[in-house]
């Protein structure tokens, strides 16, 4: 097989590299979709739930703001730990690349329903006031105009959330998670390996660049606002 | 002719004339307003505010009736009170016959289909095409997407943009967002259409194009269409009816040619000097003394109106009094329909021959006014 490290790596810590960079890509890629399933409808209502807005629950919105704000700033290593029992509950397991995605998705949702939150807060008021003169209710109004018009900043915010995700795997190596960020550390810091370091640093690198490059392409193109 | 394809049934009436208007003590009204009021909480206090006070009005089936006022004077929330984005604190605001303050959100939903509105900035989806953007009130009210197509192709047609239809908001211009705008809102075959200074982010010759339009589906559907502006220029080009708003309370309402040929609150003389003929060249304005005095000129303003308007009255006045008539500025215009003209005069300003002009003006049913002395 094609040698990626050019020479520079032996063939074992390549395939370590190669089995790390799958890992890490399946658990952004897991705990991603299931912190934008939990994150969107949470989004949308804090979108539209205070007082005077489409869903009005001005209570519901001050409290469900209180839990999201809670969850966004316990320091994500310190989240790992402390829910290690939910996790052991969810997964069966507290151990493992599988059982990591539990705390990645708990630190995505609300990271991910704040993002929502600002994207639709973005949406011109007047397309929502046309919507209602139309005789749109409520669901229509978030199905047909604010989901559709915010859905190039929802795109980049999901954008911003993977590359985030792509940080917080680093770290749960803690649980065994495994993946890029624990293969630096036990090989590239606590083995002395250096040319490791370099190898995962540069792995993610090109991941973020991938990613953000991908994302900025899809939202330009759902993007019609500023063509001509 | 493509309008007849978007007629419903019940809308295809044998169409009225398009000028002047049908006579608005004939036609019933479709939109009324019954001592309304609507109050608002003041932000931060406990102070309430009145938007609206005691508002009675009716809109005739078929007119055009524009409510001027100043920004703050409540002509926005008056408009929302039709549709139910606003409800009234007390009063009654029905069109056709339903009761749109007592209706629940559900039912309300249902009415606004048969109420139209247009918006300032338009209010078009950013990533839906024109065509699309009309189809929404019917994917909104669950028509079928085969008959959306039908629905929406006449529409466009109807207001010029045929060949726009897969163009998004952004690649069109200003008054072809509004032409948009309009085919949106008339989608549900609506009997009212309600017009949020929809001009008012327009330049002067797109705005005509844009009031063209709107008289157009007012003649060929019997649209009834309530607007609110803050310029004169707009009730002028096409409301058959006007209503002069200011601090919450309608002060004067009557037929368009009237209210500009004899204005009778002060906020509407306001409005109409800012329309020009009306009022005096700054130069001028600013020597104007009130009061008469030895070798000081009159200057008067003369309103010709109706079969008046094009008599040849200078003329025939300054040869009846042998009295020297110098024209300062003078304009003939045409409001809904009908000739209109100012002509602002100076004459030597004695009072002897000041009063013989004014009644050889008024023998010849014109109005004189005495603006003051230079």
């Amino acid at each position: 097989m094609f040698d990626l490290s050019f020479g520079l790596l032996p063939p074992a810590i390549v395939d370590l590299i190669i089995d790390a960079t799958r890992q890490t890509l399946y658990m952004v890629a897991v705990s991603g979709v299931l912190g934008t399933l939990a994150g969107l409808p949470l989004g949308v209502f804090l979108a539209t739930s205070r007082k005077g807005e489409l869903f009005a629950a001005p209570l519901a919105n001050h409290v469900l703001g209180l839990v999201v704000n809670a969850a966004r700033s316990t320091p994500f290593i310190i989240l790992v730990v402390a829910i290690i029992p939910f996790t052991r509950l969810v997964a069966g397991t507290s151990i493992g690349t599988n059982a990591a995605i539990v705390p990645l998705t708990v630190a995505a949702a609300p990271f991910i329903a704040r993002l929502i939150e600002a994207a639709i807060r973005e949406v011109d008021q007047g397309l929502v006031e046309a919507a209602r003169a139309m005789g749109a209710s409520p669901l229509q109004i978030v199905a047909k105009v604010l989901l559709p018009e915010a859905l190039p900043a929802i795109t980049l915010a999901l954008t911003l959330a993977a590359v985030s995700l792509l940080g917080y795997s680093a770290m749960v190596g803690a649980v065994g998670g495994g993946g890029l960020g624990d293969l630096g550390i036990r090989f590239g810091y606590q083995r002395f390996m250096p040319e490791v370091m370099a190898a995962v640093v540069i792995v993610l690198i090109l991941l973020v660049q991938g990613v953000q490059t991908l994302g900025d392409l899809i939202a330009r193109r759902l993007d019609k606002r500023s063509r001509s | 002719m493509n309008a007849p394809l978007i007629l419903s049934a019940d809308q295809v009436q044998t169409p009225s004339p398009a000028s002047p208007a049908p006579d608005p003590t004939v036609a019933r009204p479709i939109i009324r307003f019954e001592k309304v009021a609507k109050i608002f909480a003041a932000r931060g206090s406990n102070a309430q505010v009145a938007a609206l006070s005691d508002i009675t009005l009716d809109v005739p089936e078929g007119a055009i009736l524009g409510v001027i006022g100043r920004s703050g004077a409540g002509k926005s929330t008056l408009i929302r009170l039709v549709n139910g984005l606003e409800r009234a604190t007390s009063g009654r605001v029905t069109v056709d016959g339903v009761d749109i303050s007592a209706l629940d959100e559900k039912a309300l939903r249902a009415e606004r289909r048969s109420i139209g509105m247009i918006f300032q900035h338009f209010n078009l989806l950013a990533r839906r095409t024109a065509f699309d953007n009309v189809a929404l009130p019917l994917e909104i009210a669950g028509v079928p997407g085969r008959e959306i197509k039908a629905r929406v192709e006449p529409l466009l047609d109807l207001v010029g943009l045929s060949d726009k239809r897969d163009r998004y908001p952004a690649e069109l211009s200003g008054g072809q967002k509004q032409r948009v705008g309009i085919a949106r809102a008339l989608a549900t075959r609506p009997r009212v259409l309600l017009s949020d200074e929809a001009t008012s982010a327009l330049d002067p010759e797109t705005t005509n194009q844009i009031l063209a339009l709107l008289r157009k589906v007012n003649a060929e559907l019997n649209l009834t269409v309530l607007l609110i502006t803050h310029e004169m220029a707009v009730i002028k080009a096409v409301a058959d009816r006007v209503a002069v708003i200011d601090g919450g309370r309608i002060v004067e309402e009557g037929a368009t040619y009237s209210v500009f040929a004899a204005p009778q609150h002060a906020t509407t003389r306001s409005f109409l000097s800012a329309l020009t003929g009306q009022s005096l060249p700054p130069e001028l304005a600013n020597r104007l003394k009130p009061e008469p005095a030895e070798g000081r000129d009159a200057v008067l303003r003369i309103v010709f109106t109706g079969t008046h308007a094009t008599d040849p009255v200078l003329s025939r006045v300054s040869r009846l009094l042998s009295v020297d008539v110098n024209i300062i500025q003078a304009q003939v215009d045409e409001i809904a329909g009908a000739p209109f003209g100012v002509i602002i005069v100076s004459v030597p300003g004695d009072a002897a021959t000041v009063s013989a002009v004014v009644n050889a003006v008024e023998r010849l049913h014109l109005s004189a006014e005495v603006l003051g002395y230079v």
